[in-house]
């Protein structure tokens, strides 16, 4: 009988262990970000960071200053929200609420398809396609810059804020919507009048949510802003990204060097903005009862 | 009246052409690739080698070594997720530890596949000492992939009605054996689907494996996990960006990116399929 | 409170039992002893705690978080939830009828052998002996033994019931807890339970829970009368429906409230 409860219980420990195993993980990944970073605190100090050019392979004068990187995510993250938001949310409103059951059988699975697209491949699309037809568009002289980038971002970040906002649509009460009716409002006046603003919190939460996916990318923007470490807020100019920056850079670094070590900061604070809007779009989910998936 | 119904009817077709023109953008994606990618794929592309770095040949390499990647990342995401999940359905109580555990789970899920790939080079290759190699970005794959096995496999345990296990319970089994016996194997298919997902992003991801596994030009297909390895998606982005002839390569460009396209896309497909034949079965 | 008869043997004797959810107590130090081999009914209105008293024979209450009992329970003289009692052991005692039939989406055969497989029953030829038993007893042997294969599911809901009660046999139990069996069924289905009852009280210690008074009077030799939390009388089935001692016991009898 002891051996009974003896083996239950190394059961429940073994299980317990592989649950703590995220916990683990995500420690970890902060622990290994600040060891490798660290040390650029001392030499040759934090101050280093907080500067407008990022130069640091150079002769004269490595830089380090993280402000062309960060304005370089938030313009394309800015720019691609922008984009996304409409077709997000009129996309999601259409698909829950107006759209035949037919329609809606193919629209679902069909744009669930734009999530899978690698970001890779979006990003050779846009490098073949999209990058031409922005530089002929606007007769620049490249068409690799951050309009660029956030059209294809905008895209990526569709698929993200239409199911969630899809979620948050179809959980107002279809009370709201039989009063709205019964007060002789049209379909489309309850629609966009009392289901929608009842849904904004879900649907400002998928947009947060599109967004921190957004300032995650890396590959397709790596590929078509045209990595011009410039702080700029014209889209029509090549721009680099905090994503691209590390995966351009990191595979040349000297291990330990002081471009090693701010890289290193750069996910930092790659992190850091990811996670806070992660977090506050979770909590205004959880808040209202619905699980992202 | 009839100004309202007008302006109405415009508003319905504005909608509907706004929801239509992301189901054009997909449309002229796939379409784009898929016809300027079917003429470079051949048997011969799929299976030799590149030549001339790329110019010429295959991608064989490429394809082995995505597939490398994707059965290392299953073989240890899934297991630690679905056990991960087990722990949390079955055995968790509301605890600070348990709530902790899905704080971690929902931070992972947000945290960028470059911070993943930061994160794979600072501990598998540099601190283990893996080196650049399958083992190394196998394990960063999966550190990326559990929140989404995670969930899966805990939505599947959910869907699993709760007299299963008072049923089984009350007849004498241990609470093990009621879940290995009673509730596992009806929650396996659609953990197992569900999983699909997360193995299709794995595939697809390029960031992760940059500074873990990948190489552009290997002379020798991988012999042990210790060894570096092409993949498909770090394959089309050397071509498309830093090949000296990529304006002449743009078929070999388009033929991987064709395939890659293809692997994901349809390994996304069959898990939604799987996911609605799954749901017909048991219809508790 | 008239307990047994004498040379009636004691199956399960409750000494001062109090039950919680948490903070909030739901059985108020209920005694009772319960006579072996007989049908003993717990009748009452909603959420008087029958239920969650029943559940607590066979321990199915630790299942849910935050429940604690004080007291004693003892099922032949040996208190059931002492640090060292074996929970598998006691359910394999004392089995489970619930009130919505719970058959498993698996076989009628896989359905019944469940238990003894579980048990390390592995024999083929053991399992088929005990599957058929089983049925004999539950009364559906004749209506499936051409289907053993076939899905437990395609069975109407008086057999499903049924099933569950051959498949609780299987294990070998001593005592047979019943909540609310027949619930859920329609009144021929109901007969055919209760005829059941009456043959299987030969073998097995009952306890049923049921809100149909009508069902308590037909079947069982004994009735305990729950009220919120409270055990108010116990004692022969004739004696509690004819000649209640206290006035609550009347009322709810009578139909006064409940």
């Amino acid at each position: 009988m002891n051996k009974q409860r003896f083996k239950a219980k190394l059961i429940k420990y073994f299980l317990q262990s592989c649950g703590s195993l995220s916990i683990i993980i995500v420690l970890l990944i902060f622990l290994f970000l600040f060891k490798e970073a660290i040390p650029f605190i001392r030499d040759p100090g934090i101050g280093e960071l907080l500067h407008s050019v990022w130069n640091p392979v150079s002769f004269q004068k490595e830089e380090f200053g993280l402000y062309p990187l960060i304005t370089g995510s938030i313009l394309v993250t800015l720019l691609a929200t922008l984009i996304a938001i409409p077709f997000g949310i009129i996309g999601a409103v259409y698909i829950s609420e107006v759209a035949s059951p037919n329609e809606r059988e193919f629209l679902k699975p069909f744009i669930e398809i734009l999530a899978g697209i690698p970001s890779v491949v979006l990003g050779f699309f846009g490098l073949v396609v999209v990058a031409p037809l922005i530089k002929n568009l606007f007769g620049l002289n490249t068409g690799l810059t951050a309009i660029t980038g956030s059209v294809l971002l905008a895209f990526m970040a569709i698929p993200t804020i239409m199911s969630i906002s899809e979620d948050a649509i179809k959980s107002v009460p279809s009370a709201y919507k039989e009063a709205s009716l019964a007060l002789g409002a049209s379909t489309l006046e309850t629609i966009w009048k009392v289901v929608v603003p009842a849904a904004l919190s879900g649907i400002i939460a998928s947009v947060m949510l599109g967004m921190g996916r957004v300032v995650g990318e890396t590959m397709a923007v790596m590929m078509v802003t045209g990595n011009a470490p410039v702080i700029s807020l014209n889209p029509f100019t090549s721009v680099r990204t905090m994503t691209a920056t590390i995966a351009a850079e990191m595979g040349e670094v000297t291990f330990g060097s002081h471009h090693y070590m701010a890289l290193f900061w750069v996910g930092i604070v790659l992190m850091i903005m990811t996670f806070i809007l992660n977090l506050i779009s979770y909590r205004v989910l959880k808040k209202y009862g619905m699980n992202e998936k | 009246m009839k100004n309202k119904r007008t302006s109405e009817k415009f508003t319905y077709l504005v909608m509907r052409v706004v929801t239509y023109i992301v189901v054009f953008f997909i449309a002229y994606i796939l379409i784009d690739i898929f016809i300027h990618g079917l003429p470079a794929i051949s048997w011969e592309f799929l299976t030799s080698e590149p030549q001339k770095s790329g110019a010429e040949g295959g991608i064989l390499p490429a394809i082995l070594g995505t597939f490398y990647l994707v059965i290392g990342t299953i073989a240890v995401a899934l297991p630690l997720g679905m056990f991960s999940a087990i722990y949390l359905t079955e055995y968790a109580k509301q605890t600070k530890f348990t709530q902790s555990i899905r704080m971690a789970i929902v931070t992972l899920a947000g945290i960028p596949s470059i911070v993943f790939g930061l994160f794979g080079l600072g501990l598998f290759v540099i601190t283990f000492d893996f080196g650049s190699s399958i083992l190394a970005g196998s394990l960063t794959l999966a550190c990326m992939v559990l929140p989404t096995i995670i969930v899966a496999s805990e939505e599947a345990l959910k869907s699993v009605p709760q007299y299963m296990r008072e049923g089984s319970l009350a007849l004498g089994a241990t609470k093990w054996v009621t879940i290995y016996k009673n509730v596992l194997p009806y929650a396996l298919p659609g953990m197992l689907t569900g999983s699909i997902l997360g193995v299709g992003r794995a595939a697809g991801e390029t960031a992760p494996i940059l500074l873990t596994a990948a190489a552009f030009f290997l002379p020798e297909l991988p012999t042990s996990v210790f060894d570096q390895v092409m993949a498909l998606p770090y394959h089309l982005y050397i071509l498309a960006t830093q090949h000296p002839e990529a304006q002449k390569i743009l078929p070999m460009q388009y033929g991987t990116a064709l395939v890659l396209l293809f692997l994901v896309v349809g390994l996304n497909l069959v898990a939604i399929i799987l996911r609605i034949r799954v749901r017909k079965k048991y219809k508790w | 409170m008239v307990d047994h008869q004498p040379g009636e043997n004691l199956k399960i004797t409750v000494e001062k039992m109090n039950f919680f959810y948490g903070l909030v107590q739901a059985l108020f130090d209920i005694n009772m002893n319960i006579p072996e081999k007989k049908v003993t009914a717990f009748i009452g209105p909603s959420g008087c705690g029958k239920s969650t008293f029943i559940r607590s024979l066979n321990r199915m209450n630790d299942i849910i978080d935050g429940t604690r009992l004080e007291g004693k329970v003892l099922i032949d003289e040996k208190d059931i939830y002492s640090p060292l009692a074996d929970v598998v052991e006691l359910r394999k005692k004392v089995g489970m009828i619930f009130q919505k039939s719970n058959p498993f989406p698996k076989s009628i055969f896989d359905n019944i052998a469940y238990g003894p497989r579980i048990h390390g029953v592995k024999d083929k030829s053991k399992l088929m002996e005990i599957v058929e038993n089983c049925l004999v007893k539950a009364a559906l042997w004749d209506e499936v033994k051409d289907r053993l294969d076939t899905s437990a599911m395609g069975l109407s809901g008086g057999q499903q019931q049924r099933l569950c009660i051959a498949r609780a046999l299987a294990i070998e139990p001593e005592v047979v807890l019943m909540d609310e069996p027949a619930s859920a069924l329609d009144p021929k289905s109901t007969l055919k339970i209760e005829d059941l009852i009456n043959e299987l009280k030969r073998e097995y210690t009952i306890i049923i829970v049921t809100h149909n008074m009508q069902q308590a009077a037909r079947v069982s030799d004994y009735t305990a009368f729950f009220y919120e939390g409270h055990l108010i009388e116990f004692g022969a089935t004739e004696q509690i429906f004819t000649n209640p001692n206290q006035k609550q016991t009347e009322d709810y009898i009578t139909g006064r409230f409940g």
